[in-house]
């Protein structure tokens, strides 16, 4: 039997992982936009945050009306609190995308120039879009193994972060022509940090929908 | 909760019970402790049992011709298929209020006064101070205070069940036994029932059987699930409705199956 709340369900799933896979293009486009000072680009991760935020409204509106009239229970209500706050939790980081991207324009807009190449950055936006997808993934197979291996990958990413800010800093020191550019590359190293920060906490929410037990997983 | 735990008594025991009707075995080696002053739910499927096995409580079952019972079940540790068992005394300390509200074709203050004067109370000024206790701790006195000599078919449906609650009270039973008891209420009616055990449990022990799995959730302590007259899981109503450890209670309260 297919129940109306199961394709209820699945529907709420669909937009998350819409939601899911707009996000992890607008991380991508934001960083490659700061790496090519490309302002179309920058512009772009722009434009659709607007349309990720409406997502999250949908899906807010989606679930409350199942839990009014559904009144779901055990796993059917933990899947939905969870949607809820893994749709916070993109929100929250197609968010720090966007600013990003802001440093993009600002340096594009005030011809500063990067010094050197953004490998480190780059790196970390690699592990973050990927802990953004096995996040989402693991989400919709109720995959815990998956979700717990992703988050673990956080302490590379906190690694690199240290390590980023470290050598901007000595930058810094050295010239001092850099520090503009350096200090606003150190925000950009922590937003993508913020943003594997809200990629763990979608692995502890599959956690919990799975076995409705709340780990700390970073 | 291990605190609480050492404070409260279990109320009623129940152990290894099987029952039968006829070669037909509707109770599988059921287990369990009520504590007292405490709201019970029993839930499951129709045909599961449930309701079996509340009228065990009060050996309402006994009227039943062809059953048969195996196991324990005690009430303050008084095992209460003993041959010395009164049942009629019995069924004082273990009331009972069904699923449509039944009141006697007799006026509101006979229908609470009935039970005390079986029972050899004839003083009007005790009766007097039954009915008004009872029918206030049915939260109906305010309702019914200035017409108890009106026949009580006339109350609505929903004050009818809380009279029913009131003259069950009136013998102050120890345990108060509800099988379905808001199923023929309108929802102001429920809730005024749900609201009202919540304060009867004060001072009884309540055992409820529903059909309505939020109204379980709402207003009970500790839920019993039973499937195919077996205990299937029981315990805290907010592990078991959050988080059940059964698969079969899983699929049960979320619409899966029943």
């Amino acid at each position: 039997m297919i129940r109306q709340f199961d394709t209820s369900l699945k529907e709420v799933k669909h937009l998350l992982l819409d939601m899911g896979e707009k996000l992890e293009i607008a991380i991508n486009k934001a960083v490659k936009s700061l790496s090519r000072l490309d302002v179309d680009m920058a512009r772009d991760v722009l434009n659709n945050d607007q349309a990720i935020d409406e997502m999250e409204n949908r899906i807010d509106d989606k679930v409350a009306t199942l839990i009014a009239t559904q009144q779901p229970v055990a796993k059917d209500l933990r899947k939905l609190i969870s949607a809820l706050k893994i749709a916070s939790d993109m929100e929250r980081m197609a968010d720090l995308a966007t600013n990003i991207a802001e440093v993009t324009l600002h340096f594009v807009e005030n011809d500063l120039k990067l010094f050197k190449e953004l490998k480190d950055i780059s790196e970390m936006a690699r592990i973050t879009q990927n802990m953004v997808h096995d996040g989402i993934n693991s989400y919709i197979d109720g995959n815990v193994d998956l979700s717990k291996k992703m988050a673990e990958t956080d302490d590379q990413v906190d690694k690199l972060y240290e390590r980023i800010v470290k050598e901007l800093l000595e930058d810094m020191i050295q010239e001092q022509k850099f520090t503009e550019v350096s200090l606003r590359l150190c925000f950009v190293a922590r937003y993508l940090e913020r943003i594997a920060d809200h990629a763990t906490n979608v692995a502890e929410s599959v956690v919990y929908i799975e076995t409705g037990k709340r780990e700390d997983l970073n | 909760m291990a605190e609480q735990s050492v404070l409260t008594k279990p109320a009623i025991q129940v152990e290894d019970l099987d029952l039968y009707y006829g070669d037909h075995q509707a109770l599988y080696n059921i287990a369990l402790e009520v504590e007292e002053n405490s709201v019970t739910a029993l839930i499951g499927p129709s045909g599961c049992g449930k309701s079996t096995f509340l009228r065990t409580l009060n050996r309402m079952n006994d009227l039943i011709p062809g059953v048969k019972i195996d196991g324990k079940i005690r009430l303050y540790g008084e095992d209460i298929y003993d041959r010395k068992v009164d049942v009629e005394m019995l069924r004082k300390q273990v009331g009972m209020v069904f699923q449509t509200p039944n009141p006697f074709p007799k006026s509101i203050y006979d229908n609470i006064a009935y039970g005390p004067r079986i029972h050899g109370i004839r003083s009007k000024k005790q009766l007097d101070e039954i009915v008004e206790r009872s029918l206030r701790q049915a939260a109906l006195w305010d309702e019914v205070k200035d017409r108890l000599k009106d026949r009580a078919t006339g109350l609505s449906g929903g004050q009818q069940q809380r009279l029913c609650i009131a003259r069950a009270l009136a013998v102050e039973p120890e345990i108060v036994l509800m099988d379905e008891p808001t199923s023929a209420l309108d929802p102001i009616s429920t809730s005024k029932i749900e609201e009202l055990l919540g304060e009867l449990k004060e001072k009884y022990t309540i055992v409820i059987v529903t059909h309505n799995m939020q109204q379980a959730a709402r207003v009970s302590d500790k839920t019993a699930f039973f499937l195919n007259g077996e205990l299937v899981e029981y315990g805290e109503t907010d592990t078991l409705f959050s988080n059940p450890s059964n698969s079969k209670t899983e699929d049960y309260i979320t619409g899966r199956f029943g």
